[in-house]
């Protein structure tokens, strides 16, 4: 990998590969239909370190996460994820836009886990986790079963092993998906609003497990949620983001204790009334 | 014309024999359509354009043409072109393509009741096409659907009389022979109605247990 000048961001590198580790966005526009949900978007994340991101619903946050996971496409601009455009790539001298095996590559590095959990209904917990390590990386039955207990073991449910995914609370399963993503050793975790849809007694339990994760390795997390006191404790950066851009972006004392923006004074009122 | 029991007694083994025919065609005419209504209904979601709309136009054209006619064509019309089978593989395949129309949209059904966020789980854990169908897709998608199509067994096996018109010995054209040998026909087709009465209602009864086991959840 060719390591340019990160100056030259919007420029699309000749090689399609942009140099630098981690997370870039660059001018990345994403419009549904006629709304505007990203609006010439820069930031970027630096391998390890922890970024949460809040702001009002709408203003955008999930959807960064869905690019990145390549769920959704970009309208314009360009995300870097460790030096490879997620549209575009290298065939002979030209750009051409990204095939499907140049999306696996760049999804190898990247985990996600979703506010509804989405676990597997037709696997036990055992096989939701073990599922993509034996299928995706070719590992042994037995190496993905010892692999898929170690991780059962670190969100606190080695008793699980073989339930089914209905027999657990909202709590549980979510740290299943956890288990299950983590199995798949990306360098950069997704959360979108994981405590969202659980009842409010279940959602320690899932942060206790997260800070666990966050003080244990060096993986790279991008955390969509309101829950202001884990985004305190985990990230190094707070971004705030209205109508898809980024109003105001500093550490989580900064940001949580003197915001100078309006916007991110309103939200951070708002969400603390609730409680 | 009175009922004659005697004669009843001794045509119902040639009658029985042209039932198992009958069976025999509408079971393997079902795993025909089970098989290439999964496979329409896949395509049906590829993302290459061409694929998937010609599929649907494929599919569309197949229910909407009458079996009979089908199954004419694929007698009388294609050994023209060097493709020929016999008559039972015929039906078979004949009963098996018709009824694949309904199945892939059964399927499509089932396929498409899959919550959006299952395709996105397999696609954040990067597995590859193949496991996304066949590990998560279709093992939820397929379940949901077995009674629907169990009920298109028994459907085909109402249909399977007209193989009579490409000369499958199943069990009309038993009766027709039996009847048109003796020139009594009250017996025959008396009998032929109560056998599929007999077949269809324990299939229904089976049909039930299905779908106590695989409707509710």
């Amino acid at each position: 990998m060719a390591t340019t000048d990160s100056a030259d961001g919007a420029v699309l590198p000749e090689d399609g590969t942009a140099g630098t580790d981690g997370i870039r966005f660059d001018g990345v526009v994403k419009r549904f239909g006629d709304n505007v949900v990203l609006r010439e978007l820069d930031f970027s994340v630096a391998p390890g370190e922890r970024v949460t991101l809040i702001g009002p619903s709408g203003s955008g946050k999930t959807t960064i996460l869905r690019l990145l996971m390549t769920l959704e496409k970009v309208d314009e601009g360009v995300i870097w994820v460790n030096g490879r455009s997620l549209s575009h790539m290298k065939r002979g001298e030209r750009l051409v836009p990204a095939d499907e095996k140049h999306l696996r590559r760049i999804r190898s590095d990247i985990g996600m886990v979703f506010q509804q959990f989405n676990l597997f209904p037709n696997m036990s917990v055992l096989r939701n986790i073990t599922e993509a390590p034996t299928h995706v990386l070719g590992l042994s039955k037995d190496e993905a079963n010892e692999r898929a207990r170690a991780l059962l073991d670190l969100v606190g449910l080695a008793d699980k092993v073989d339930a089914h995914p209905s027999r657990l609370s909202g709590g549980q399963q979510q740290r299943v998906a956890i288990a299950r993503a983590l199995a798949m050793q990306p360098k950069i975790l997704l959360l979108d609003e994981v405590t969202s849809a659980l009842d409010p007694e279940l959602v320690a339990g899932v942060l206790d497990v997260l800070r666990d994760i966050a003080n244990e390795t060096d993986i790279t997390m991008l955390c969509v949620t309101h829950e202001m006191g884990f985004a305190r404790d985990v990230s190094n950066r707070v971004l705030m983001f209205d109508q898809g851009q980024i109003v105001e972006e500093g550490t989580p004392a900064k940001i949580f204790s003197e915001p100078e923006n309006q916007r991110t004074q309103d939200f951070l009122h708002a969400v603390l009334d609730q409680r | 014309m009175i009922w004659d029991w005697h004669f009843a007694g001794k045509i119902l083994p040639d009658l029985l024999r042209g039932l198992v025919v009958t069976i025999e065609a509408t079971l393997l005419g079902y795993v025909v359509a089970l098989i290439l209504g999964l496979v329409w209904a896949i395509l049906r979601r590829s993302p290459s354009r061409i694929v998937n709309q010609t599929v649907r136009w494929v599919v569309e054209f197949i229910r909407s043409t009458p079996l009979l006619v089908q199954l004419f064509f694929l007698f009388f019309a294609l050994p023209s072109t060097g493709l020929q089978f016999s008559a039972l593989v015929t039906g078979i395949i004949g009963l098996g393509l018709h009824y694949s129309s309904y199945t892939s949209e059964v399927y499509r059904a089932g396929i498409a009741d899959v919550p959006v966020g299952q395709w996105e789980a397999a696609t954040a854990l990067n597995l590859p096409r193949r496991r996304v169908w066949f590990g998560v897709v279709l093992p939820q998608a397929v379940r949901k659907v077995i009674p629907t199509l169990a009920n298109y067994l028994i459907a085909m096996f109402k249909d399977s009389p007209l193989l009579l018109a490409i000369t499958v010995p199943e069990m009309l054209h038993s009766a027709y022979d039996v009847g048109a040998r003796s020139l009594r026909f009250l017996e025959p087709m008396t009998i032929v109605g109560v056998l599929f009465v007999i077949v269809s209602v324990l299939s229904s009864l089976l049909l039930r247990r299905l779908e106590f086991r695989y409707g509710n959840n």
